[in-house]
């Protein structure tokens, strides 16, 4: 009875270890590393906007990573003229489709949908493939209809699905650990992007928790006190 | 100058003090409540919760197809503090149910839907089936993945109801498939129509327990034993005992919702799911599809019966006569005696069964039918694929026998003499 | 009765205690509720400060920019308009603006930064809608002595080149002036200044 209450209360976690044939790696990125946010914040800039969007922020809403609007305007707001703006990227979407066979979704909410280990080990697992359109593939998610966008960065690997060996065929400009560490940067800023409130939202809770504790203390006084006439 | 307002009023309205009188200061309730008497007020309290927050969440959401999904998320980030009230109301959605079937569950402990509380616990009953229409409802309203395939499916069960099936899920829908229609009806029934219906409900709910009197933990008739004035030895005037009582209730509830609601919101994917933070896609249906948490013992009852007659019509009954055989509980349990506490051994165990099957139910219904594994043991006679449909079939057979049998171990059961007078 | 007493003491206490920590709780509770009413992000991009290219309004030009949903008049000024300032001044309900509302730059005899640069909302201040312009040679319309400035065709109010009100008009104050400020060589900012940058 006891081990099947267990099992019962542990069965959520299985949930996702179910879908993924490949381990997901857990992604080291900290929410509270405001260099490491405005790190991913360029590299998704440089590298993604070209065909994704992240249409639910706004340009102005990255002073949260503790940039100024003048530096938000200056390094990171490509595609709009007001600060106030969307993120939108300036891929068509009707033309993406024809071309890739799915338009590049927004990624506004990726991270939620997705998780962070998956996005983590999603960009650090493309490989070289000559029979699919792009040439790219990937381990995590097959016959993906993305190029490795950061391919530049990482270099160029193989894949063996049954062995599950990689080879590598060309260094990349970054090594290994550094690649790593963009990625992990460009998670922490997507996952940023997936719940803005989130750091906040703890903090908040904290201070809710305590309210609610010294309430909790003073209504179990008080139904103490009152209880006494009951006999 | 407070009291001569007051009076002023009472002069005119004289019901307001007699119904607080009625209802509060002079309802005279057992005085051995335990913790499972406090779900009925945090019903009440979450009803609240949720009203406020939907109201707010109104203001906001946008009931348009194209622009539904994205209203939600425009309440996440852009309207200041949209985020705590779109948090408060998913939490509260599933709080609700944790919070409802406690309360239904303390009825079945204590036998409050026994004579002469038959009534409190049929509009109780229909209070839950109002709850899950107004859940349902209100899912596909964030037009997610999840938020839209599982009305689809759910749709298409009123689909193979015979002859008329197909017409009734049209006329459900209001289009060929889930669509605008389809979103902005649930939205209005969401929104509008159920409140209303589970506010009336609430309120017969409760005039009929206070016709009657509330059960106790012992199932003693505490009216037996009266004073001189006609008030039961054994009873407390609700306020302000239990007014005080409930609050702390209130707030200690209060504060595992915050906990959930400001730590972990999604819940492992149980109260937010991951597949719905995509937006619906009407060519695309996902991997797997499943309903929240709170329908899942319903649906495992659903997909265990296999299909008859080549229709899945069968298991839409059972799904049905899942939920509906709970009406009959006053009349199915044929003890002489209430409360578990004076019970024999028959009733004891088959509760305890039922409770195992019913929460093995509930979690085959959050996975797909081919999983397992998760148990760790082999059965070495059947394939992978079928031992969670297997399961849920016995579980299934197990939730129904509870009550088919109940007319005859509850009626053979070895109860305990009951007391007199409550005790603690 | 002293026991009484006391736990009567003792029982207020805790209520007012309880009270008071469950009124800032509640408090606490209803702040998201009531900030959720304020203007959302998105609501205050589409009110975000307008740029305005002066290069683009010619001498005697009237150029219409939009700002909060509402209609903001640029007017290059002329000499003449300038100088029809003071002609109007003895017929003016409000000349030296003390009841209507502007910043605290535009209280001056033009009601401006500039003289020849006039910002002003086009709502009329009796009940909100746009006056035409109506210069000076449309004396055939408007009088004799009309100097030229902005009539409303709902109740017949009529507003000087600095946006005054004539006297015997419906409308009871002078057009609204904006916040503004001018950048760089032709640049003009509708709805900042620098006290009420972004505001």
């Amino acid at each position: 009875m006891r081990k099947l209450m267990i099992v019962l209360l542990l069965a959520p976690l299985s949930g996702w270890a179910a879908e993924a044939g490949y381990r997901l790696d857990s992604s080291p990125h900290d929410p509270h590393d405001l260099i490491s946010l405005q790190a991913g914040a360029r590299t998704f800039v440089n590298y993604c906007l070209g065909c994704h969007g992240l249409e639910s922020m706004r340009y102005g809403k990255l002073t949260d990573l503790g940039l100024t609007e003048a530096q938000i305007k200056d390094y990171l707001m490509f595609t709009a003229d007001k600060v106030g703006e969307p993120i939108r990227t300036v891929m068509p979407r009707k033309e993406s489709k024809s071309w890739f066979g799915v338009a590049p979704p927004d990624l506004s909410l990726a991270a939620r949908a997705r998780s962070a280990d998956w996005l983590y080990t999603y960009l650090r697992t493309f490989y070289r493939d000559a029979k699919t359109v792009t040439g790219w593939n990937n381990a995590v998610f097959e016959n993906v209809a993305m190029p490795h966008a950061l391919w530049t960065l990482q270099g160029e690997r193989a894949y063996d699905r049954e062995s599950g060996k990689w080879t590598e065929i060309a260094k990349g400009v970054q090594s290994p650990a550094e690649y790593d560490a963009t990625v992990r940067d460009l998670v922490n800023f997507l996952v940023y992007v997936g719940e803005p409130a989130a750091t906040r939202r703890k903090v908040i809770g904290i201070v809710a928790l305590y309210v609610l504790a010294i309430l909790f203390v003073f209504t179990y006084l008080l139904k103490k006190e009152y209880w006494k006439d009951v006999k | 100058m407070a009291a001569r307002l007051w009076n002023w009023i009472d002069s005119r309205m004289p019901s307001i003090k007699e119904e607080w009188r009625k209802h509060a200061a002079e309802y005279y309730a057992p005085k051995n409540f335990n913790f499972w008497y406090f779900f009925g007020s945090l019903a009440l309290l979450v009803l609240v919760i949720q009203i406020v927050s939907g109201i707010f969440l109104t203001m906001n959401y946008k009931p348009d197809a194209n622009l539904a999904f994205g209203s939600v998320d425009y309440i996440m980030r852009d309207v200041p503090g949209g985020w705590i009230i779109r948090y408060i109301h998913s939490t509260g959605a599933s709080a609700f149910f944790i919070v409802v079937y406690l309360h239904m569950f303390r009825a079945m402990l204590y036998g409050s839907h026994k004579e002469p509380r038959e009534l409190v616990w049929i509009f109780g009953m229909l209070i839950y089936l109002t709850l899950m229409g107004e859940a349902f409802f209100g899912y596909l309203l964030p037009w997610g993945q999840m938020s839209y395939w599982g009305a689809q499916v759910i749709v298409n069960l009123f689909g193979t109801v015979p002859f008329i099936g197909p017409d009734l899920a049209l006329w459900i829908r209001g289009d060929y498939v889930v669509s605008d229609a389809t979103l902005n009806r649930f939205f209005a029934l969401h929104v509008i129509a159920f409140p209303l219906v589970l506010l009336g409900l609430v309120v017969v709910h409760l005039l009929a327990l206070h016709d009657v009197g509330s059960n106790n933990p012992d199932g003693v008739d505490i009216k037996k034993y009266q004073d001189a004035s006609g008030r039961s030895l054994d009873g407390i005037p609700f306020h302000p005992y239990y007014t005080v009582k409930d609050l702390m209730g209130a707030v200690a509830f209060l504060a595992i919702f915050c906990f959930v609601m400001f730590f972990i919101p999604e819940v492992g994917g149980y109260f937010l799911e991951y597949n719905n933070f995509i937006p619906a896609d009407p060519l695309k249906t996902p991997q797997h599809i499943a309903p929240v948490w709170y329908f899942t013992p319903y649906y495992s009852v659903l997909r265990a019966v296999p299909p008859l007659f080549h229709s899945q019509f069968p298991g839409v009954l059972a799904m049905g006569a899942a939920v509906l055989i709970l009406f009959f509980l006053p009349w199915l349990d044929r003890s002489p005696v209430r409360s578990i506490r004076y019970r024999g051994p028959y009733y004891k165990s088959a509760l305890a069964v039922f409770v195992v099957a019913f929460l093995i139910l509930g979690y085959l219904g959050t996975e797909s039918t081919t999983v397992w594994g998760q148990f760790g043991f082999d059965a070495f006679f059947l394939d992978t694929k079928d031992r969670a449909t297997w399961l849920a079939r016995l579980c299934t057979v197990v939730y129904f026998l509870f009550f088919i049998l109940m007319p005859w171990y509850t009626a053979r059961d070895k109860v305990k003499p009951v007391p007199e007078r409550v005790t603690h | 009765m002293n026991d009484q007493k006391k736990i009567d003491r003792t029982r207020r206490n805790l209520l007012v205690a309880t009270s008071v920590v469950g009124g800032a709780a509640s408090v606490g509770a209803a702040t998201p509720f009531v900030v959720s009413m304020w203007p959302s992000e998105r609501a205050k991009a589409a009110g975000a400060p307008v740029d305005v290219d002066l290069s683009r309004v010619g001498l005697g030009e009237l150029a219409v920019i939009e700002w909060r949903g509402k209609p903001v008049w640029v007017l290059h000024r002329t000499k003449e308009m300038l100088d029809s300032l003071k002609a109007a001044e003895p017929k003016l309900t409000d000349p030296l603006s003390k009841a209507s509302e502007q910043p605290p730059y535009a209280t001056n005899e033009y009601r401006s930064l500039k003289p020849e640069i006039m910002v002003m909302e086009g709502v009329c201040t009796h009940l909100g809608c746009s006056p035409q312009l109506k210069s000076a040679e449309a004396r055939a319309e408007m009088g004799a002595d009309w100097p030229g400035g902005f009539y409303c065709p709902c109740h017949g109010s009529k507003f000087d080149y600095a946006g005054r009100v004539f006297r015997g008009a419906p409308a009871p104050t002078n057009l609204r002036v904006p916040p503004y400020t001018f950048v760089a060589e032709a640049g003009l900012v509708i709805g900042e200044d620098k006290e009420t940058k972004g505001a």
